[in-house]
């Protein structure tokens, strides 16, 4: 996909509408540019559409992640971020379109265990940590490996783990919080480790929510610096509100609006896109 | 004009066997009126006083077969004065009297026995027992004198007495009672029993008729009623009738109205389960619709909510023995007057609950449960040591008592008809307040975002309490309604939690209409089960029915799809 | 915890039974009853002020199961979040498993002395034996099918309910109303278990006689012992990192669906290995009280098991033992002494503990610490830290 602004609904309008005539010149070209879109996504989203009790949360959404890529994600209120969420990682089902991870496989079939075990990390909007336990357990749990009962009945701490999660907790500067409960870290802290968490699981794709809200300005920056050195390794979605944090991030940026893509490029270019303006960003 | 009414009434599958109750007073005042009219005709004696004392004094035999020769020509005219003679015989209570071996009746009156003549029926005397000898009866005899009292009852004055024996000769369909019937149709008078009779009349002629147009015509006197009995007579027919050949034309004509009356019984059949579903469906629904607001609305677990349909059955209970020296028994004010008292005494207890209990625990939903299952058996024990553990007696008021019956077998009781209706009444009630009334627009203003109705100005907790206190109010309510259908004890609670818990899961969480149509659908599921399963077997269906409902839809069958926010 | 046991180079299950103090005192007290109340039942004499009556020792061994069924609540509730209102099935459950072979052992010593069928039976006119009550004359078999059954049921129940993610109260009504199916099912004569009556007049289990003092006390021992070998298996769950899967499940269920691990069979594991520890319990039980009737399936008994643990302090296993023995004595004392006044007390604990006591007594004493599974030590270690940082 290049920088343009893409128009990405109509777009993908025409491929779902032509898919199955393919004698026509366009079509073809457009179902080989599909293909082509396959093949080089980590996340291929087409012509998602999803009606809660006749509502359309989703309205035919289709973006695709590149490998190695850091996407941002915003919209208004209502726009469908956190239903979009919920669909890639298995929580709800859409109604129509096609959700796959690598070109290959189809998320839309599978559940959230499943989809997590691919490599699909996803940290909720508030943070959700296990209160419960200490960092270095919340970490412990998170760290990728044997996930069946037995395995887990029967696991005892290796030496490649225990120095993983050390690595983490330098990562995600909680070293010194190692043994204290969950419960007793602040917001900021909550965010950070459970963004250590999705690390432990050494996913390939991390989808982000609103990782600063309630943050402080401070925090929002040391954040920033922490999913920027992140998508160094790996393809982050982050869905955000904040701009400031979003032009901290300094990445292609997807608008949604009422389920569907709106405008998608650069920052600057989405600002000065009228309907974004319009919808988005106050007039 | 009255004739026609009758006949359109007897001709249709409604016609009213019987009627009783309130609003069909005027139906048993006309009855009245046509018993005292009616009577003379009927008590024709058949025998002379002479002609009576010495057939009687005929059984002073030792042969059975002697006497029941003579019980049979004594009942055979129907003369009334029979009957008492023939059930003194019965009882053990006939005499020779050994003096001058006259028959009479002998009742004991401590040593001695009064002799009671036997025509007259006055008091002639009195003797001990050395001077009677008793006119023994075996079982034979006993039968006999049974066939023999059944057939002398068609005869009877009383009409309920005729109707009865109408019923048995029905029931024993025996071709010789035959000339014995056709002789009481021509003395009846009643119009219904009239059909009645004419009915049992082509029962027998079915059985003896003797050529194909005398049993054609009994076959469609027959097509035309709807009752198991008929049924039973024409599926007998043309069972035996295939087994031993008979005209090919009455065997079609059997058959095509065994299978018209096997049809309209099986509609009714149909209407009688849809009934009692629905019957169950509105007992359900009461006890249910309390836990619709305060589990549905609030999302309180409130395990102490069948405690409050026990405080209002109580009530009730209250109300009346405090209002009986007031009201006459029968009166239906003191039930009126209990739908308030039971809401508000329910209410404030509820209230007092929410203030006390529950407000510490929202949030909580698994601690509220608990918590309020304490409160349960704190209200149980207070109420079992207030008012004792045995059940109290809750009188029902005229305008409930009596039943609707139909000749197909369906019976409509009127508690359960007004409960029924009592059941719409509060569900529209509260349908009304919740959207209607200010009070419910702030309840589901918090409902929706506490916080921000917090921050508009509604006393959340207020509105809370309030919440809870009408919830438990209208569990009182519905403890009014059902105790007048269950025993009220301490223990009344405990038989509808779980039912309700299972309604309002079943019709959706937050909804009003889902915990209607649930209730009603679980309550019809129930008693079409009930036939085939019995009522255990049923409720055990039922329940696993629901366990695995909930698995296919947890949040019920109208439970909002929504995006999944929670974390 | 699991880097402390490493550190001092142990068996991990050496390791948490150390730190766990509430546990060795339940165990050292286990061990302790199991060899001096025979001794004092058996070889004292009556007139020995440390005498253990028969009566008493029966009424421990009660305690015993019940403590071992609230121990079995307290995995699932205390660790998983499970609020479980149906756990007396899996214990009647047991129990009637247990009754069937002692029903088998009556022999032709019933009231109508028929070898193969149960007095109850006979009463109905029933000349064979159902095809569920073979096998039922074997001691082994029937020990089996009281973990066996309540267990599969469990299995099953839970596999429809954690697959189809039905939680929290949803969870807890669909178990009442499981159990409360049983019960009806179990008052049906024709069910084949003795109708409401149940199964009773048990006379000798293993050929020793129900009524001996012996036979008592053996009974005792093997309740302290399986409810010792119970809480070591249980500890062992919540120890392992299967344990931190669970306690996180409680706390943040989505969070843990998300991290990869399959909630519902993890749900699943643990609530089979809890029915079948309430079925061993139910076993225990039938031969000290001598008698099995349904209603032990009655959803109020279910909650009140709930209660024990809360009072005793949840998700800390021993907190569960405490509860249990804690209740059941009031419950022994109040309907002895003032019967009316049970249900006001019982009532009262609900609300008390919920709303006062959320850490139950446990959580009242401060050596005991935090309530969530953690063990002492570590309990000090923060109380430490934060005293160091004060």
């Amino acid at each position: 996909m290049s920088n343009v602004i893409a128009n990405a609904p109509s777009n993908a309008d025409t491929m779902t509408l032509e898919k199955e005539g393919a004698e026509n010149g366009p079509a073809v070209m457009a179902d080989a540019q599909r293909k082509s879109n396959r093949s080089e996504t980590i996340l291929y989203v087409d012509g998602v559409s999803v009606t809660f009790d006749g509502f359309r949360a989703l309205n035919n959404l289709s973006f695709y992640v590149e490998p190695g890529e850091l996407r941002a994600i915003i919209g208004p209120n209502g726009a469908g971020k956190t239903t979009m969420m919920d669909i890639i990682t298995g929580k709800t089902r859409p109604d129509t379109g096609d959700v796959l991870f690598k070109s290959e496989t189809d998320l839309t079939k599978m559940d959230e265990a499943d989809i997590a075990n691919l490599g699909i990390g996803r940290k909720f909007q508030k943070p959700t940590v296990f209160e419960s336990h200490t960092v270095f357990d919340n970490l412990l749990l998170a760290c990728s490996g044997g996930r069946g009962v037995f395995n887990a009945l029967f696991h005892r701490l290796s030496g490649a783990e225990k120095a993983r999660i050390d690595k983490t907790l330098t990562t995600i500067m909680l070293d010194d919080k190692r043994d204290e409960m969950a419960a007793n870290l602040s917001h900021g802290q909550k965010q950070w480790l459970e963004i250590g968490m999705l690390l432990m699981q050494e996913p390939e794709l991390l989808l982000v929510d609103e990782p600063v809200a309630g943050m402080t300005d401070s925090e929002t920056e040391e954040t920033a610096k922490l999913l920027r050195a992140i998508a160094k390794e790996y393809s982050v979605v982050v869905v955000e509100h904040d701009m400031e944090f979003v032009r901290d991030l300094d990445c292609k940026v997807t608008v949604l609006h009422e389920g569907s893509v709106l405008a998608e490029g650069r920052l600057d270019h989405v600002q000065k896109d009228p309907r974004v303006i319009e919808v988005y960003l106050g007039r | 004009m009255r004739n026609e009414l009758f006949s359109v009434l007897r001709r249709s599958p409604f016609s009213l066997k019987k009627v009783r109750g309130g609003f069909v007073r005027l139906g048993g005042a006309m009855a009245c009126l046509m018993l005292v009219a009616f009577v003379l005709p009927n008590a024709a004696q058949a025998f002379s006083d002479e002609e009576l004392r010495n057939i009687a004094e005929r059984l002073d035999t030792k042969s059975s077969t002697q006497k029941i020769t003579v019980i049979e020509e004594m009942a055979a005219d129907g003369d009334p004065r029979v009957a008492p003679i023939l059930k003194a015989m019965l009882e053990g209570d006939l005499f020779v009297r050994d003096s001058d071996e006259h028959v009479v009746i002998g009742r004991k009156k401590g040593k001695v026995y009064t002799h009671i003549d036997i025509v007259s029926g006055e008091e002639v005397g009195e003797s001990s027992s050395k001077e009677l000898s008793k006119i023994k009866v075996n079982n034979r005899l006993r039968g006999a004198l049974r066939d023999a009292l059944a057939t002398l009852n068609l005869f009877s004055p009383d009409l309920n007495i005729r109707t009865n024996a109408v019923e048995q000769i029905m029931d024993a369909r025996d071709p010789t009672m035959l000339p014995l019937l056709l002789r009481a149709i021509e003395r009846e008078d009643d119009e219904t029993l009239l059909a009645r009779m004419e009915l049992a009349r082509a029962t027998m002629a079915l059985a003896a008729g003797e050529n194909p147009a005398e049993r054609l015509a009994a076959i469609d006197v027959l097509s035309s009623e709807t009752t198991p009995q008929i049924r039973a007579v024409l599926s007998q027919f043309v069972a035996s009738a295939e087994a031993e050949g008979i005209e090919p034309e009455v065997l079609a004509a059997a058959k095509d109205a065994l299978n018209d009356v096997e049809g309209r019984l099986s509609t009714w059949q149909t209407v009688g389960d849809v009934y009692r579903g629905i019957s169950l469906g509105s007992v359900l629904l009461l006890a249910a619709v309390g836990l619709a607001i305060t589990f549905g609305v609030m999302g309180v677990i409130n395990m102490a909510h069948g405690e409050m349909i026990m405080i209002g059955a109580y009530t009730t209970f209250v109300v009346q023995q405090i209002l009986s020296s007031v009201l006459p028994s029968g009166s239906p004010w003191s039930l009126i007057i209990a739908v308030p008292a039971a809401f508000l005494v329910a209410g404030m207890i509820g209230v007092v609950i929410e203030r006390c209990v529950i407000r510490f625990l929202y949030g909580r939903p698994l601690e509220t449960l608990l918590a309020t299952w304490g409160v349960s058996l704190v209200l149980q024990q207070a109420t079992r040591t207030i008012f004792g553990a045995t059940n109290q007696q809750v009188t029902a008021p005229d305008f409930m008592s009596g039943a609707i019956e139909f000749s197909t077998g369906l019976v409509l009781t009127y508690n359960r008809l007004w409960i029924i209706l009592f059941s719409l009444i509060v569900v529209a009630g509260i349908a009304c307040v919740l959207r209607y009334t200010a009070f419910g627009l702030q309840m589901r203003a918090v409902t929706q975002n506490r916080r921000m109705a917090g921050s508009v100005g509604i006393r959340t907790g207020y509105v809370d309490a309030l919440t809870f206190g009408l919830g438990s109010g209208i569990a009182g309510i519905a403890g009014v309604a059902l105790s007048q259908i269950s025993n009220v004890s301490p223990n009344l609670g405990q038989t509808y939690i779980i039912d309700s818990f299972m309604v309002v899961v079943f019709g959706g969480v937050g909804n009003l209409w889902g915990t209607v149509l649930g209730a009603f659908s679980l309550g019809i599921v129930n008693k079409f089960l009930e036939p085939f399963a019995g009522a255990v077997l049923a409720k055990i269906f039922v329940l696993i029915a629901l366990i695995l409902f909930i698995q296919k839809r947890p949040k019920g069958l109208f439970a909002l799809k929504g995006r999944a926010v929670e974390a | 915890m699991t880097d402390y046991s490493q550190k001092y180079k142990m068996t991990p299950v050496v390791g948490w039974l150390l730190q766990d103090r509430g546990g060795m005192i339940l165990l050292a007290i286990l061990i302790a009853a199991s060899i001096l109340i025979p001794i004092c039942s058996l070889l004292l004499p009556q007139s020995s002020a440390f005498h253990v009556p028969t009566w008493m020792v029966s009424l421990l061994g009660k305690y015993l199961c019940y403590a071992l069924l609230a121990l079995s609540v307290d995995l699932i509730w205390g660790f998983c979040g499970i609020l479980s209102l149906g756990h007396g099935a899996f214990f009647a459950l047991g129990g009637y498993a247990m009754g069937m072979y002692l029903m088998r052992q009556i022999g032709d010593r019933g009231v109508y002395g028929n070898p193969d069928l149960p007095d109850f039976m006979v009463f109905l006119n029933w000349t064979e034996l159902p095809w569920y009550w073979y096998g039922f004359d074997m001691f082994w078999f029937a020990i089996v099918m009281a973990m066996f059954v309540p267990g599969l049921l469990a299995f099953v129940f839970g596999f429809l309910a954690f697959r189809s993610r039905v939680t929290g109260v949803y969870l807890s009504i669909i178990t009442q109303a499981m159990t409360y199916a049983l019960l009806l099912a179990f008052f049906r004569n024709d069910m084949g278990f003795g109708g409401n009556n149940g199964l009773t007049d048990f006379k000798d289990l293993l050929g020793y006689s129900l009524q001996s003092d012996g036979t008592r006390a053996g009974l005792f021992v093997a309740s302290c012992v399986f409810l010792g070998l119970c809480y070591i298996v249980a500890r062992g769950i919540t120890q392992s990192r299967l344990g931190k899967v669970l306690i996180a499940i409680r706390d943040a269920e989505s969070r843990v669906r998300f991290t990869g691990y399959r909630v519902e069979y993890y749900k699943l594991f643990v609530f089979t290995v809890s029915a079948v520890m309430a079925g061993i319990a139910g076993a225990l039980y039938v031969p000290q009280v001598g008698i099995i009737n349904p209603g032990e399936f009655a959803p109020a008994l279910s909650i009140e098991i709930v209660i024990w643990v809360a009072v005793g302090g949840r998700g800390t296993l021993y907190g569960a033992v405490l509860g249990a023995f804690i209740v059941n004595y009031a419950k022994t004392f109040f309907t002895g002494v003032m019967p009316d006044f049970w249900l006001f007390f019982l009532g009262g604990l609900f609300i008390a503990v919920t709303l006062f006591l959320p850490k139950g007594v446990i959580g009242a004493v401060p050596a005991f610490g935090s309530a969530n599974g953690q063990s002492f030590l570590s309990g000090v270690r923060k109380r430490l830290n934060a005293g160091g940082k004060a």
